[in-house]
């Protein structure tokens, strides 16, 4: 899990171009949208992309977005369960 | 009622350097245009994080805007809807859209697809500043300076606006460039008057 | 004194006509034109409803006089705007000051978007030609050609604000007597490009749109081309016909907020309308008829919703989205909104909203669910609102 929330940080940074930002700057509980980063709803949609991009999971129903996304542990979680 | 209008501040960026009102700000020849473009920004000490997601033209037009606008303009003098941007272009979001098309071979890209129009950087200029007033894009071979001025002045004439940033945005792979000019009625100390003759000393090439 | 803006001719082609008479028959009768993708060579067929123009590149070809080969863009728009052109009578008059104003957000794209999948597969394959005519300048240049007007030819594009932006702008350029007359509009082919990127944004319904409605999940992207001949006082005199309508009154702001959504209080949207009642010198209460921008999203139609809450209430005019029938023509939709708010006052026809159930929560009025005519309209409000906070209203009134 630790691997997977560490490479996570640096995908996320990488697909959301979050250039000032390093890995270590994102805390595994910090929320990422509203505070946080400060994200917002095209970042969502990015971090959709990434899912299926990087881990070939496919999330259809972007009203799940707000519970898989709220953090980078919620979705190393994610990712966890519903890798095959 | 037809007021004077004033090009209060003029703010060209073109061959990697940034020059307002005829003094370079900062130059790297060096670069390709997106390395130009982050290293002007780190440069101005802009603190504006969603600079990043921007595309090459939006970063181009914002980074114009940030450096016409310092010291010149007083935005709290106006209310939010008085304040209007118009500017134009050859290529519309050309750069761009080639850049997203790449991405629909394999999973298309949203943040890319939102810059697929060329007045997103409008938008960035208005949400950056929040101006609210009437604001267009035009697509044209090349910069029209009749057209800009008997537009912007017909605009400011007609109290659709007090105050205008008008110009030209343009960026197509490492080519690019950007013309702003900061239009109003109010004289200030380097005020010239807003005339066709005064745009094309700024927009002619070199 | 500046010269009254009337509306002298009219042109539309849609995904319910090939024409001003086809598109008032289908509105009249409650047919819409979303339905399975047909003609775009799309991986998302059987998927994603769509609104396409009921012709194939070939048949439009014909009917346009320019070649297949051509972008479907290029296609419309010359249809459209040969009617707008033709009903007005303008055409051919001597000493008569002439201008195009087109819009588009797409261009040559779906010329463009061939040639790359051919280059994609063999650098040596796909025909250059095919992206001569990519830009959208190019697109406009095509039209005005076809229309024989030269001296004063320009393009705007600004998302789905565009045509109505090229409205305005035409307004002006009539108003301050620089030109007569203006064939003011705009075009969009749909295109694997748009399809491909509104899919991305999510914000595709995959059944047809419920516009205003609480259970609403999306737009359809649907694709066309009209235009509007705004001709000045003067002129009009000298053409001996009945306008359908002035333009009375417009305005353009910036929403400020977000590069695709719109803000929470609609402020944009707000902007827009209130400017334009000013301009036109109305209050809300005389607006009889509001033609929404009502797009289907969750966004938008809550944010437009809410505008028109703090604007007009706590009376509300009729109002719908014909977004219903035609799907969102994106750069063409403002001109398309434009023709047939046109008709509304011209005819006192007021249209459906087509498949609404529930009132959107939060807001205490409904759009209008049947069609009707010979109303007493005197002012319609059209409202089109584009991505990068571009905020449109027009206001077409009886003459």
């Amino acid at each position: 899990m630790d691997k997977l929330i560490n490479d996570l940080k640096v995908q996320i940074i990488a697909q959301l171009n979050l250039q000032d930002i390093k890995p270590e700057d994102i805390a595994d509980d910090q929320p990422l949208f509203i505070e946080g980063l400060g994200l917002d709803s095209i970042d969502a949609l990015e971090l959709i992309v990434l899912l299926q991009q990087q881990y070939k999971i496919k999330l259809s129903n972007p009203s799940d977005g707000p519970k898989v996304f709220y953090s980078v542990k919620t979705m190393a979680e994610y990712i966890t369960a519903n890798q095959s | 009622m037809a007021l004077e209008t004033y090009i209060n501040a003029v703010c060209r960026i073109s061959d990697h350097t940034i020059i307002k009102n005829g003094e370079t700000v900062f130059s790297n020849p060096n670069d390709d245009l997106s390395a130009f473009l982050i290293s002007s920004y780190k440069h101005l000490n802009i603190n504006y994080p969603k600079f990043y997601k921007m595309d090459n033209l939006s970063k181009l037009g914002f980074l114009a805007s940030e450096v016409l606008l310092q010291h010149s303009f007083k935005a709290e003098e106006y209310l939010p809807q008085d304040i209007g941007i118009v500017l134009a272009n050859a290529n519309a979001s050309l750069d761009t859209d080639i850049k997203y098309f790449e991405t629909v071979k394999d999973i298309p890209g949203p943040s890319l697809f939102v810059y697929t129009l060329p007045n997103i950087v409008i938008g960035e200029i208005s949400i950056r500043n929040n101006f609210k007033g009437e604001n267009a894009f035009f697509v044209f071979e090349r910069f029209d300076t009749n057209f800009i001025e008997t537009y912007i002045r017909n605009l400011l004439d007609s109290d659709v606006l007090n105050a205008c940033i008008c110009g030209w945005v343009e960026v197509l792979e490492n080519e690019h460039k950007a013309v702003l000019f900061l239009i109003e009625t109010n004289m200030t100390n380097g005020s010239i008057f807003f005339t066709k003759e005064n745009i094309n000393k700024y927009i002619a090439n070199g | 004194m500046q010269s009254p803006v009337l509306i002298a001719g009219l042109g539309i082609i849609s995904a319910i006509g090939n024409n001003t008479s086809e598109n008032i028959t289908a509105l009249e009768n409650g047919i819409a034109g979303m339905g399975d993708i047909i003609y775009l060579n799309s991986i998302h067929r059987q998927k994603i409803p769509v609104a396409e123009v009921k012709m194939s590149n070939e048949e439009l070809a014909g009917r346009s006089g320019l070649s297949s080969q051509i972008s479907r863009t290029a296609l419309l728009g010359t249809i459209a705007a040969e009617e707008a052109f033709n009903d007005s009578g303008i055409r051919g008059l001597a000493n008569t000051r002439i201008g195009f104003v087109s819009a588009n957000t797409v261009g040559g794209m779906d010329k463009t978007e061939q040639f790359f999948s051919e280059f994609l597969t063999n650098p040596q394959k796909g025909r250059l030609r095919d992206v001569v005519h990519h830009e959208c300048g190019s697109i406009t240049e095509i039209i005005a050609e076809k229309l024989g007007i030269s001296n004063f030819v320009t393009t705007i594009s600004t998302a789905c604000s565009s045509s109505a932006n090229a409205i305005i702008y035409a307004a002006r350029l009539i108003k301050n007597n620089i030109l007569d007359a203006v064939v003011a509009g705009g075009a969009d082919a749909l295109t694997k490009f748009t399809l491909n990127g509104f899919n991305t944004l999510m914000i595709l319904d995959s059944d047809a749109c419920k516009p205003f409605d609480e259970n609403r999940k999306g737009l359809n992207l649907g694709e066309g081309a009209a235009y509007v001949v705004l001709v000045s006082g003067s002129l009009i005199a000298k053409l001996k016909k009945d306008p359908y309508c002035k333009l009375s009154g417009y305005c353009n702001a910036n929403d400020a907020f977000h590069q695709t959504a719109s803000s929470p209080e609609g402020e944009g949207s707000f902007l827009a309308m209130q400017g334009a009642l000013k301009n036109s010198g109305l209050n809300p209460r005389d607006i009889d008829y509001i033609n929404l921008h009502g797009t289907g999203t969750q966004n938008n139609d809550i944010s437009e919703g809410i505008a028109i809450k703090r604007l007009f209430g706590p009376v509300y005019p009729k109002m719908s989205s014909t977004k219903s029938f035609t799907g969102h023509t994106l750069g063409a939709s403002g001109s398309v909104e434009a023709v047939l708010s046109a008709l509304s006052v011209k005819h006192g026809m007021v249209y459906p909203n087509l498949r609404f159930d529930t009132p959107m929560q939060g807001l205490p009025f409904a759009p209008e669910t049947k069609f009707s005519k010979n109303e007493p309209i005197e002012h319609v409000l059209s409202n089109s609102f584009g991505f990068g906070g571009n905020c449109s209203s027009l206001i077409f009134s009886k003459n």
